[in-house]
């Protein structure tokens, strides 16, 4: 992933050069090449091992959600419970998405051109999401904006706002959930784009605000893009956290993935499918766009 | 005065960048900050572009107050070592990009845009990518960009040192023909005494955060202030107690009075150039001094033309007499002079 990252225009080792023989390119020279025996092993246990681990399993999801024809998936997804699920993810993705676009850039931002007091604790602060479990993020949301006897909850609730089981706490888990995934894209392209062009800017008579519009956003437009599709995939797919601030009431506060449960549980196994492969399926979109868009810009 | 930089001192942690550094830099001419590497001239022209804040200390340009503004309202034009090309913008969309800033007219920006390109032809490329584009002409697309705002002054930090040399050597030639013809206030960094003593109309030596000497080329090379500024503007070697350049040396094979006996311990041929190393005979030649080993005894460095070489057939052995040239500029070794001050020159 980090070498898709170079940005646009960044020095690119010229390729083939020196190489006598292009058709091989890559390759090392036979002298020291593994035996044929042990070349064929590495195959076979690495493409065993993601095809037993991830592309087998995966298929079985859209094999068994097609497999009652192609009624069955209509059915599923008129289900009222199966559509408003999936409008609340929609939702929820979008906001925490959009939030976590502009606070992820921001504190790229931040962290990249500016020194301050804490700015090594702020960086380890962001990783905390990747390496807590959900679930606890989702507990810890709980007891700072429950309306009973949270922190801020109880404030909150008497002016009217209500946070957990409903919208605006599933965002907030959500979005914590994803933060770091936009940071961690834009901040080593701002590192290795440097500041020059943006002093060049600032002494042309740009304000920071043009600056930033005209210099620093396009150069990191494609960790931009990548940050957020990555935040978008993580979004739709969040259970953990979400399932605890939800409450998981049907119809109301249930987003996809907690339909998929539910309906699993309940023994209605095709329309756990049907959900299971239709967030597979948006993942993978994501990703193929982003595949498809990228080498226009590199090239 | 164009810029006036008064009692300015920078630190960055405990390193002090500039130390009480003050210096009025002409209108109208091409100066060149010149010395070591880490010796305060960038953080210098920084400062006074307003990239760099002064712990202490003001800036004037062109008879304003620039200490406290902001680098967009200076009105100065820099250039990059590493160009600073916005990569993500064609050739002509760089240069336009101050004037678009400053919202001018479309039809005007195109043509001042086709002026400029014209100046450090570039014509042909407005429309390719930096990237697809050589260091000399990016530097020169930089150029372009920067006097595109029409600035008061313009500032070059290391402007070619990113260059090979025979490139350097090409554009620091057009610069100095550029600065005739647009006759901008152009203050450049340099490390490069050559480039500062072909290009400048002044130079102004920095070391150590500090102002050794300023003047035309002329005269820091021929009145060096310290041993300093003379060993930085060009090879120096020690003959009879004072600094001397290795070119300023005669060499005789038959005795001279006044001249000094010593034996051609190394030679080096380099182009049209022969650098000699001499070890000197001791002052008073004692018969134990003369045979002690060749490499303790004080030596020479000596230069002298192929030519020059041929004619007097040198070889290493052999036994010469080195003195003086005539008219040559000598600094006394380890000079204390009074501390140059910049203002007064």
């Amino acid at each position: 992933m980090a070498s898709d990252l170079l940005p646009p225009g960044a020095p690119v080792a010229p390729e083939t050069a020196g190489d006598t023989t292009p058709g091989r390119r890559g390759r090392r020279p036979d002298r020291l090449r593994e035996p044929w025996a042990v070349r064929w092993l590495l195959r076979v246990v690495t493409v065993g091992y993601v095809f037993f681990l991830v592309a087998w399993p995966t298929s079985l999801v859209f094999r068994n959600a097609f497999a009652d024809g192609s009624q069955a998936v209509v059915d599923a997804l008129s289900d009222e419970s199966v559509r408003l699920a999936l409008q609340l993810t929609a939702e929820i993705t979008v906001w925490s998405v959009l939030i976590n676009l502009v606070f992820g850039v921001t504190i790229a931002m931040l962290l990249v051109r500016y020194r301050f007091p804490g700015k090594r604790l702020l960086s380890a602060l962001i990783d905390v999401p990747l390496s807590v479990s959900p679930v606890v993020v989702g507990l810890s949301l709980l007891l700072v904006y429950n309306g009973r006897d949270g922190l801020f909850g109880r404030t909150l609730e008497n002016i009217g706002i209500q946070i957990i089981f409903s919208a605006p706490g599933m965002v907030m888990a959500t979005t914590f959930v994803a933060l770091p995934l936009v940071i961690r894209e834009v901040v080593p392209v701002l590192q290795e784009i440097g500041d020059e062009q943006e002093q060049a800017a600032r002494s042309l008579g740009a304000n920071a605000p043009q600056t930033f519009r005209r210099i620093t956003l396009p150069a990191i437009k494609w960790a931009v893009v990548y940050g957020v599709v990555l935040s978008l995939a993580r979004s739709l797919g969040e259970f953990g956290a979400v399932k605890i601030v939800s409450g998981n009431i049907v119809n109301q506060s249930q987003t996809a993935t907690l339909v998929v449960e539910q309906k699993y549980q309940n023994f209605e196994q095709t329309s756990a499918y049907v959900v299971a492969a239709l967030l597979a399926a948006a993942a993978m979109v994501c990703l193929v766009v982003v595949a498809l868009l990228r080498p226009k810009e590199t090239s | 005065m164009s810029i006036n930089v008064s009692g300015v001192t920078k630190k960055f942690g405990d390193f002090v960048a500039l130390d009480d550094v003050s210096v009025d830099l002409p209108t109208g001419q091409l100066t060149a900050l010149l010395g070591p590497s880490g010796g305060g001239k960038s953080t210098l022209l920084r400062i006074i572009a307003g990239l760099e804040s002064a712990d202490s200390g003001t800036v004037t340009i062109e008879g304003n107050e620039a200490t406290h503004l902001p680098p967009q309202k200076r009105n100065v034009g820099f250039v990059f070592q590493h160009y600073a090309a916005f990569k993500h913008m064609s050739v002509a969309k760089n240069v336009a990009f101050g004037l678009e800033i400053r919202k001018r007219p479309k039809d005007e920006t195109a043509r001042r845009v086709h002026e400029l390109l014209e100046l450090v032809h570039l014509s042909q490329f407005a429309h390719r990518l930096p990237a697809q584009l050589s260091g000399g002409q990016r530097q020169r697309m930089a150029l372009a960009r920067a006097l595109a705002v029409e600035p008061t002054v313009l500032l070059l930090d290391e402007p070619f040192g990113a260059l090979d040399a025979k490139v350097r050597k090409e554009l620091r030639e057009w610069l100095r023909r550029l600065h005739d013809e647009v006759a901008v206030t152009t203050v450049f960094v340099t490390h490069d005494q050559e480039e500062a003593l072909e290009v400048a109309d002044e130079i102004v030596v920095i070391n150590d955060g500090r102002i050794e000497q300023v003047g035309t080329p002329d005269q820091l090379y021929d009145e060096p202030a310290n041993d300093f500024v003379m060993s930085f503007l060009g090879p120096v070697t020690r003959l009879g107690g004072s600094l001397v350049r290795p070119h300023d040396i005669d060499v005789s094979t038959t005795e001279e009075p006044g001249a000094v006996r010593g034996t051609v311990q190394r030679m080096l041929r380099v182009g049209f150039e022969v650098r000699l190393t001499v070890a000197l005979e001791p002052d008073h030649a004692g018969a134990a001094a003369s045979l002690s080993a060749p490499t303790e005894r004080e030596t020479v460095e000596v230069t002298v033309t192929r030519a020059t070489q041929r004619h007097l057939h040198l070889e290493e052995g052999q036994q010469v007499w080195v003195a003086h040239t005539e008219g040559a500029r000598a600094v006394p070794e380890r000079a204390v002079l009074p501390t140059p001050l910049a203002s007064g020159a």
